[in-house]
This record gives structure tokens, C-alpha cells and sequence, in this order.
């Protein structure tokens, strides 16, 4: 097992941050770390990397543990911090070689030029780091992540407040180190997730209340309801088209336009066709809503 | 902790601060030792370095304060503390790097004024007419005093996370340690407890070293007040985390 948790907790000034939270993460995976703020990705990810200490419960990560064997366990993990803090004075070079110093690395250049050549750096390595723009302050920061070729890599929001291109490449940079490492991120954006991550952990006030696929997660909770938006050509009684068999509720948009939200397992197609026949007029626009992600997380997060 | 010294001394170098702290000390010290008038060294001619070693005390609360105000605060108030606490290196290795990268600027900020010793000692009457013992002896004080502040400023600069509170603190701290036990014990309260209130002072260890004997109870002194103040900004430093 990469990361191994158990029963973590941590109480910040009698508050519970992390309530026993278990969860273990194999290979190379990509596992994402989906929750609001102040649910207790960073702290988890924190303890992880070694910078806070657990109130009780234990983490593993490598078969050992992390507030025993805190150096050997650094040695081995790279870890991104939330707003990625940097010595804005520094050179980007002379930054990286400053971590590799620390990480006692022999052949510094060598792991300079080849984080700097897989963050795509190579154009602004000159640069003092104050002088780069976000997107590229956030390269360094993996880089330095990266400089001791981690076996975990610990990234906490690592596309947070970057522009879409920006996050297009951070993404595929974090997928293609997912392929040989073990790889714990976390986010609040649903479509960043979904769009690395093989599995996913939610978590909520301290708690994980989801831990799976993000295939199973989202048959798992798409059950219940289906959204349909439907348009007809001229405008319909509301109040009737709620009385189709199958449907929960309606949201009208306009007189012509409406949300249905209908029982999962009962196709509602034939009835609609029917009701506007009655109505006397035709469906011009009709559209089965794909549960998201988000919409899920937003569910799961507003009722636990 | 090499590294973390090195970082420092790099980051001294490349934020002119270094070169700001030697220039303004020689600047100061080189003005009350040959310009001044009052008590410079050649209006009252004697071949001593009593002024530098009497002043430097001084001017080190200011400059000191100043250099190790940023070490800690900066690191926690941007957060790259973090990034620090979470690779392989200890804690003790962080403070030790920052503790001796200040102590190496106080060292460069000195080796000039020796210059100013070998001054001396060729306009002495007969030439070489230098009290080279007490002159030894004041270097090592004053060089034990140097890495005193640093560790009492380090200790300022680690709880809190504002730059101008952790040098008005260290500063403070300095003064007292410097003079203050000395000025209390001169009050008389503490009645047979003064000497033991003295002691506790800075100034009277420097005094002592800069006449020319190096006791091992001031060296043990020093010791002790850096230990102290290393192992308070090491117990600070995972509070304030």
C-alpha cells in the first residue's frame, strides 16, 4: 500500500478537523480528494506529508509511519501545499537547487534540468521567480515536488486560480506522472477530478462520506431522479403536466419551458408525447440532464 | 543544515541586507573611532580599541535585530515554511542553518575593523604598544555577544509572524539581556539576590572577556543563554505551525 490511513484524526483547538478517517491507496493511481472548504483535505494532506501532527489514528505511506519515520518518508514523497508558497526572491535554478540541496541529490543539475524539461520550464528557468506568471509559479512549485522522483506525490489544489489553458496542461502533466506514481490530489472543481482522477474520496466536515469510483459513485447516486428539460411550441398548463405518472416535481422556466425531474427507473418519454398531442401542440426541445459529478458532490455535501 | 546556511547567506546577499549591516557597522564604528571628536582615538591617545569594543555592543542591538527579524517570520507569514517542514531535514537543522548564516554575517561585518587593531598598533608609541590580550579577548566577547543576539532575535522572529513586531522585540530583548539585569542589580532590590541578578546580564560576561581572560564561566554563560534561546525558538516554531 502507497498511503495507508487510519482512524486519523486531528482536533485544532477543539475543533474536530479530521473525525477517524480511513482510507488506502494502492499503485499508481491517480486518487482524488473531492470535498467544500474546511472539509479536511489539506489537514489530511498535511499530516501525510509530514508538516502536522495527528491528534490519534495513524497514516502510513510506504509501509511506514509518518510521525516515526518522518525523514525516510520525506525523502520519498513530493508534496505540492495549498497556494503554493515560494521564495519569491529566488531564482527559479537557484530555487530548485536549494531543494535538491536539502534532498542531499548528487547530481543536482542532472534533477534540475530534468524537473524543469517535465514542467515545461525550460523558457522561464532564467527567471526570478516573483517575475512568473501564476501558471508558471505553480510549475516550479510541482517542480520542487518533483525534483527527488517521488514514489507519492502529494498536490493540494495544484490548478486552483490558473486559467483554463493553464489547467489543461497542468492536467495532463499530473496524468502522464500518474502512469509510475501514486498520486493523492484534491480539488473542489467536480470536472478536474473527473477528468484525472480514477477514484475519488468526498469528504465532509471531517468525515469521508464517499470513497469509490467516480463510474460507481455516480450510478450509485444518479439512481434516484432523472432531469428532463422540455420545450414545447406553445405554452402548456404546468399544473397538468406535473399529474404524468412518474414525475416528482416541475420547475417552469417559461409558460413553454420546463424542468421535470422524474423517477430514475420510469421512462417518461411516451407520457410527454401524449400530454402535448392533448395539449394540442408539439415538443420542440428535449434534453435528459447527465447527472455530474458536482451535482452529486453537492447532494452528498448539502445533507450530510 | 548546510543547505538552509547557504540558502540564508545567498538570500543576505542578493536582498542587500548583508551589505547594508557592514557598511552601516563600519560606517558607525569607523566614526566614533577616528572622527568623533568625543573620545576618538587619536584626540585622547591611547592605543586601544576601547571605543569599538565599548560601542559595538550597541550598535549590534540594532543591526542584529534587523538581520534575524525576517529569518522566521517571513517563512511563516508566506507560508514556505511548509515546504521546508516537509522535506528531509529536522527542525534544529532549520533553526542551526538560520542561527549560524546570521552569526557568519556578524563575523564579516567584524573582520574589517581589524584593520583598525593593526592601525593601532603601528601609531602606538613605541609601535606595537597594544594590549594584543585584552584586544583577543574583546573580539571573542563581542563575537560570543553577536551570536547571543542572533539567538534571542530568532526567538523574536518566530512568534510572530510581523517583521516590525519580531525587530522592536528582538531589539528589547537585546537591550535587556544586555544591560538591564545590570541596571536591576544596580537598584539594590533584590538584596543578596543582586549578584546572581548581575550575572544574568550580558554586560558583565562581556566585560570580563574583553580585559583578557577568557573564564570558562563566561564561555559557559554564553553557551547557555544561546542554548536557551535555540531551544525556546525551537519549541515556538511547531506552536506557531
Amino acid at each position: 500500500m502507497s498511503i495507508e490511513v487510519q482512524n486519523l484524526t486531528k482536533i485544532y483547538d477543539g475543533q474536530k478537523a479530521l473525525d477517524e478517517v480511513s482510507f488506502s491507496i494502492g499503485g499508481a493511481e491517480i486518487v482524488g480528494f473531492l470535498g467544500p472548504n474546511g472539509a479536511g483535505k489539506s489537514t489530511t494532506m498535511k499530516i501525510l506529508s509530514g508538516h502536522i501532527v495527528e491528534t490519534s489514528g495513524t497514516a502510513n505511506i510506504l509501509g511506514m509511519d509518518v510521525s516515526k519515520e518522518a525523514i525516510e518518508i520525506k525523502k520519498r514523497i513530493g508534496y505540492l501545499p495549498e497556494l503554493n508558497p515560494l521564495y519569491g526572491d529566488m531564482y527559479v535554478k537557484e530555487y530548485l537547487s536549494f531543494i535538491a540541496d536539502i534532498h542531499k541529490i548528487k547530481d543536482t543539475q542532472k534533477a534540475i534540468n530534468r524537473v524543469i524539461k517535465s514542467t515545461g520550464l525550460e523558457r522561464e528557468s532564467r527567471k526570478k521567480i516573483s517575475q512568473l506568471s501564476k501558471g508558471y509559479k505553480q510549475r516550479v512549485g510541482l517542480a520542487q515536488a518533483l525534483i527527488n522522483d517521488p514514489d507519492v506525490l502529494i498536490l493540494d489544489e495544484p490548478t486552483s486560480g490558473l486559467d483554463p489553458n493553464q489547467m489543461k496542461e497542468i492536467r495532463s502533466l499530473i496524468l502522464s506522472l500518474g502512469k509510475n506514481k501514486t498520486i493523492l490530489l484534491s480539488s473542489h472543481i467536480m470536472q478536474e477530478v473527473e477528468a484525472m482522477c480514477s477514484r475519488v474520496i468526498i469528504l465532509n466536515k471531517g468525515k469521508i462520506i464517499a470513497d469509490d469510483t467516480i463510474e460507481a459513485i455516480k450510478k450509485n447516486w444518479d439512481m434516484n431522479t432523472i432531469q428532463i428539460h422540455v420545450k414545447f411550441r406553445d405554452s402548456v398548463n404546468g399544473a397538468e403536466l406535473s399529474l404524468i405518472d412518474g414525475v416528482e416535481s416541475i420547475k417552469s422556466v417559461d409558460e413553454k419551458t420546463f424542468v421535470i425531474v422524474s423517477k430514475g427507473n420510469v421512462d417518461i418519454a411516451e407520457e410527454l408525447f401524449n400530454f402535448a398531442i392533448a395539449s394540442n401542440t408539439i415538443i420542440v426541445e428535449q434534453k435528459e440532464q447527465e447527472k455530474s459529478l458536482e451535482s452529486i458532490f453537492q447532494k452528498l455535501t448539502n445533507h450530510a | 543544515m548546510l543547505s538552509i546556511f547557504k540558502k540564508e547567506i545567498r538570500s543576505f546577499l542578493s536582498s542587500l541586507i548583508a551589505y547594508v549591516v557592514i557598511v552601516v557597522f563600519l560606517l558607525i564604528i569607523g566614526l566614533f573611532t577616528w572622527v568623533f571628536a568625543d573620545g576618538n582615538v587619536l584626540i585622547l591617545g591611547h592605543a586601544n580599541l576601547d571605543i569599538l569594543f565599548f560601542m559595538a555592543p550597541w550598535v549590534f542591538t540594532f543591526l542584529i535585530s534587523a538581520i534575524t527579524m525576517r529569518s522566521f517570520s517571513e517563512e511563516l507569514k508566506q507560508g514556505t515554511f511548509e515546504i521546508l517542514s516537509t522535506k528531509p531535514i529536522t527542525d534544529i537543522q532549520i533553526i542551526l542553518g538560520k542561527f549560524f548564516a546570521s552569526v557568519a554575517l556578524v563575523i564579516f561585518a567584524l573582520l574589517p575593523t581589524v584593520v583598525y587593531v593593526y592601525s593601532i598598533y603601528k601609531l602606538g608609541q613605541p609601535q606595537g604598544n597594544l594590549d594584543m590580550g585584552a584586544t583577543m579577548g574583546s573580539y571573542i566577547g563581542l563575537l560570543l555577544l553577536g551570536a547571543s543576539y542572533v539567538s534571542i532575535g530568532l526567538f523574536a522572529s518566530v512568534i510572530t509572524p510581523n517583521q516590525i513586531v519580531a525587530f522592536i522585540l528582538g531589539l528589547f530583548l537585546c537591550f535587556f539581556f544586555y544591560v538591564g539585569f545590570q541596571q536591576l542589580s544596580n537598584l539594590s532590590l533584590f538584596g543578596s539576590y543582586d549578584s546572581f541578578v548581575q550575572n544574568l546580564g550580558i554586560q558583565l560576561h562581556y566585560d570580563s572577556i574583553s580585559r583578557g581572560v577568557v573564564d570558562s564561566r563566561d564561555l559557559a554563560y554564553f553557551v547557555s543563554l544561546i542554548f536557551t534561546f535555540i531551544s525556546l525558538t525551537f519549541l515556538t516554531l511547531r506552536r506557531r505551525i
